[in-house]
């Protein structure tokens, strides 16, 4: 098949039926998405790095299985594209900094080893707000990231270049991190799917820390289907990462086709008060409505603390943030700008090296832990973090899932909120109460504004019950828009 | 975490007061939690020490535990001997080798003073760059006097942070109480809480090996050594299982101890000496074992036995090989010795004619004499023998 016959839209399955079929070689795949990445990165600015000696040595690898006869992997040859806070071996990793603009790590993240032993072709490293601290991509020292559903609109963030790799068919998958809504709400904003696993059911090894208490990596997508399989490829104990739990990983694709059975939807009203876009409402409450057509029971409930949460969050992530970016000092790590004295090249190294928003959580949380100010604020929000949790476990005693919007708003114009970081911030209102309970949360696209800018819908579910989610979520989007065959 | 530390409420016993007044005293430990370490600080070694400090990052990230002790001890002696005592607990269960010098056990010790017979403590300061036991010992003998100087001159002494300056051998200023450093610590959420069911405690427990405090006792009970013996056998779990591994292979417990303490850690030490490139093959248990049985039995001299012990530990052969190829002959023919022993009386008739008037104690001169003669290959109770009947004809 030549480049100009291939097909422009891969899901994993259609992957392996050509690989197969030998309709397409995983080299062939693999040289179709790099040409793709040459013509519209430039434009889209999702790719920061590409490592094609990386891709073809794997997509040589998959064809060699395939000229043998032997079993392939669950992702084998699919493209796929990492966040550029995941470690790769001798793959430039920037999280998005000037500070490590030049540094290359010697080991690979858990989740990218992973993806790679089942077979996933990685591609390159996806642009990001840096230190996956924003909700635009427009922190990213390396330029902002055009949204491909919706041009001149940003693709969220903080992993803004995974979302616009996949919805820009630049990737088949993509990997990013959640710490407040960093997956959800691009995969929201560049209508894809986007799941944040359970915190601790996907090793952190490798991951760049920013709040490492909330910290998860998961998959970007543009199916459900496809979100299961990159999630079962990852999941699971790791003994680099004390945090990640043993609990058995399922069959995550199979079980999300399982059909519903009269499960009860838990629609908070703090979801949908003031500040909520009329049009998401819109959407949203329709797709509420089409879940109950599939025999779903709706329950309306209150989630008293949900008002809190950004602040709580802000506290916490920026309190772990300060911590966790002390050792970008100059001595390390990437970037050092010399100078005469040690207290001066600090000074310099991370003068030059942060960006603002960089800068201006270190000081919020430098300030929040401090003698002094630590039982007001840290301990104060970790109370609140602890009633936020416990919102969402007396919710799930009257639902089996919350029904939400993922974001307030559809995606917003390029620069239209980099002067007001507090509205910025409100981005991720509806997606930081799951980050603080530590439980999954998926958004899928539920339709699009009068202005053509997609919409998200969220469902969360209490801790490792991703099948459930991912059931749910797949149902709709089967009923909704039911992908061709 | 430092909130929640993994064991709180211990104590150690330690021994004080010296061989005049033996006595056991009891150090609390008020906590043991866990940390990652930073870095070790390298505050000499340098061509520049004098004006910098260098910083090792090789640690960088590796968990500690530090254990803090309560304020317990009232002389450098009793510090000495309770991070003696802590070593050896830390060995012996492998926790840790306790190299000093590598930074595997690093100790900071506070110190303060009090007019005798007040209650409540003097302030405080804390001595660091302890990297030696030695060190420990200088540095807080110096901080003691130097506190002191400060107080009876009138002044008081400040809270902070001293460091030990090993070569000239006094505590300076690192940084007082005003600098302190605020670390913004908080709970880290990489660090899970560990929960240690009943279950998991007993496996622990009947993993742990005996500890030095009832291995003394069980030696001196047990072997009929001394408590001294004990201690010096002891000292460390590997010395110890080798000496009950030498008294498995049926040497008498006594000689073994001293033979282990005088013979072997001679050697030992030597071998361990800096700048000792020997190699050498020390004997198995077995092999020393039955040179202590050979000696046990009569068949060779101790001195025999001291002679060829460091061929012994050269090659690693057994007692028997070595004698062979040393040529050394086993004096028990009766005849040869009778030969030496009239050879001895006749040259001596003085001494002979002493002896024979009632003068007992020139036999232990004659004793000497053949055992010089025979350099120490003759059994001596033998040549007692042989020398009494020769001396009563």
């Amino acid at each position: 098949m030549s480049a100009a016959t291939l097909p422009s839209s891969w899901t994993i399955s259609s992957i392996r039926e050509s690989l197969l079929l030998k309709t397409v070689s995983a080299r062939e795949l693999t040289a179709e998405f790099f040409r793709r990445i040459e013509r519209d990165n430039p434009r889209i600015n999702a790719f920061l790095t590409v490592c094609p000696e990386r891709a073809f040595a794997a997509a040589d690898h998959v064809d060699a299985l395939i000229a043998r006869g032997e079993s392939l992997p669950p992702l084998a040859g699919v493209p796929v594209a990492m966040k550029d806070v995941l470690s790769t071996a001798g793959v430039r990793t920037t999280c998005g900094s000037k500070i490590l603009e030049n540094y290359i790590p010697p080991y690979d993240a858990t989740a990218v080893s992973r993806l790679e032993s089942a077979g996933a072709v990685i591609l390159g490293k996806t642009n990001c707000d840096e230190f996956a601290m924003g909700s635009s991509n427009e922190n990213s020292a390396f330029g902002p990231v055009q949204n491909p559903a919706a041009p001149g609109y940003v693709p969220g963030g903080s992993s803004g270049g995974s979302a616009a790799a996949v919805a820009g068919q630049l990737a088949v998958a993509a990997l990013g991190t959640d710490t407040g809504g960093s997956i959800r709400q691009p995969g929201a904003c560049c209508g894809i799917t986007a799941l944040m696993p359970t915190y601790g059911r996907v090793s952190r090894y490798g991951l760049t820390a920013f709040a490492s208490s909330l910290d998860r990596i998961g998959p970007l997508a543009n199916s459900v289907e496809d979100a299961a399989s990159v999630l079962a490829a990852m999941a699971g104990r790791d003994p680099l990462d004390a945090t990640s739990t043993s609990a058995p990983v399922p069959d995550y694709r199979a079980q999300c086709q399982e059909p519903l059975h009269g499960l009860r939807l838990g629609i908070p009203r703090q979801y949908f008060g003031e500040g909520l876009d009329p049009e998401v409402r819109q959407k949203v409450e329709e797709a509420i409505a089409m879940l109950e057509k599939l025999g779903c029971r709706r329950v309306d409930l209150d989630m008293p603390h949900t008002d809190y949460a950004i602040a709580a969050y802000y506290i916490i992530a920026t309190g772990e943030a300060s911590s966790n970016l002390a050792r970008y000092d100059g001595v390390r790590y990437g970037l050092r700008e010399p100078a005469n004295s040690l207290r001066e090249m600090y000074k310099r190294t991370r003068g030059r090296g942060f960006g603002t928003e960089v800068k201006r959580r270190v000081m919020l949380g430098t300030y929040a832990l401090s003698a002094g100010y630590y039982d007001a604020y840290y301990l104060r929000a970790q109370k609140v973090r602890a009633l936020i949790a416990r919102d969402f476990a007396e919710a799930f005693q009257r639902a089996d899932v919350l029904i939400t919007p993922t974001t307030p708003t559809p995606a917003f114009r390029i620069g239209e909120r980099t002067s007001d970081p507090l509205k910025m911030y409100l981005a991720d209102i509806y997606t930081v109460t799951g980050s603080l309970a530590g439980i999954p949360g998926i958004s899928v696209p539920c339709g699009k504004s009068t202005a053509n800018l997609p919409i998200g819908l969220q469902v969360f579910g209490p801790h490792f019950t991703e099948s459930l989610v991912l059931q749910v979520a797949h149902a709709y989007q089967e009923a909704a828009s039911p992908l061709p065959s | 975490m430092y909130e929640l530390p993994l064991a709180t409420a211990g104590f150690l016993q330690i021994e004080v007061g010296g061989a005049a007044q033996p006595a056991r005293k009891r150090i609390g430990i008020t906590r043991l939690h866990m940390e990652e370490d930073a870095a070790k600080a390298l505050h000499e070694g340098f061509v520049d020490s004098a004006k910098f400090t260098y910083v090792d990052f090789n640690r960088c990230g590796m968990p500690l535990i530090e254990i803090v002790s309560e304020p317990d001890m009232r002389a450098p002696s009793e510090a000495h001997a309770y991070l003696i005592a802590l070593k050896q607990v830390l060995e012996y269960t492998e926790v840790s080798d306790c190299n000093m010098e590598e930074g595997s056990l690093r100790c900071d010790a506070n110190v303060s003073v009090r007019i005798r017979g007040t209650e409540k403590f003097g302030t405080r300061t804390e001595v660091k760059n302890l990297n030696s036991f030695r060190h420990l010992q200088r540095a807080l003998e110096y901080e003691i006097e130097r506190q002191i100087g400060v107080l009876e001159s009138g002044g008081h002494t400040e809270q902070e942070t001293r460091l030990y300056n090993v070569s000239a051998g006094r505590t300076e200023t690192m940084r007082s109480k005003e600098l302190a450093h605020d670390y913004r610590y908080f709970p880290e959420p990489d660090l899970l809480p560990v929960t240690c069911d009943e279950q998991r405690l007993e496996e622990v427990r009947e993993q742990l090996p005996e500890l030095p405090d009832t291995k003394r006792a069980r030696f001196v009970t047990a072997y009929g050594i001394t408590s001294y013996d004990a201690d010096v056998l002891s000292a460390t779990r590997e010395r110890a299982d080798f000496f009950e591994e030498v008294v498995r292979h049926g040497a008498a417990p006594k000689l073994a101890a001293n033979w282990i303490q005088t013979q072997y850690l001679r050697l030992e030490s030597a071998g361990n000496a800096p700048g000792n490139e020997t190699t050498h093959k020390s004997p198995a248990a077995r092999e020393i074992a039955e040179l202590l049985l050979m000696i046990d039995s009569g068949e060779i001299t101790a001195a025999v036995g001291k002679k060829i012990f460091p061929r012994m530990w050269q090659t690693g052969q057994g007692a028997r090989s070595v004698i062979l190829e040393e040529g050394i002959v086993k004096m028990d023919d009766a005849s040869t010795m009778e030969q030496t022993a009239r050879a001895i009386l006749a040259r001596d008739p003085n001494n002979v004619a002493k002896y024979r008037a009632g003068n007992e104690s020139v036999l232990k001169f004659f004793i000497g004499q053949f055992m010089r003669e025979t350099q120490g290959q003759a059994n001596p109770q033998t040549a007692t023998e042989i020398l009494r009947r020769l001396l009563a004809e």
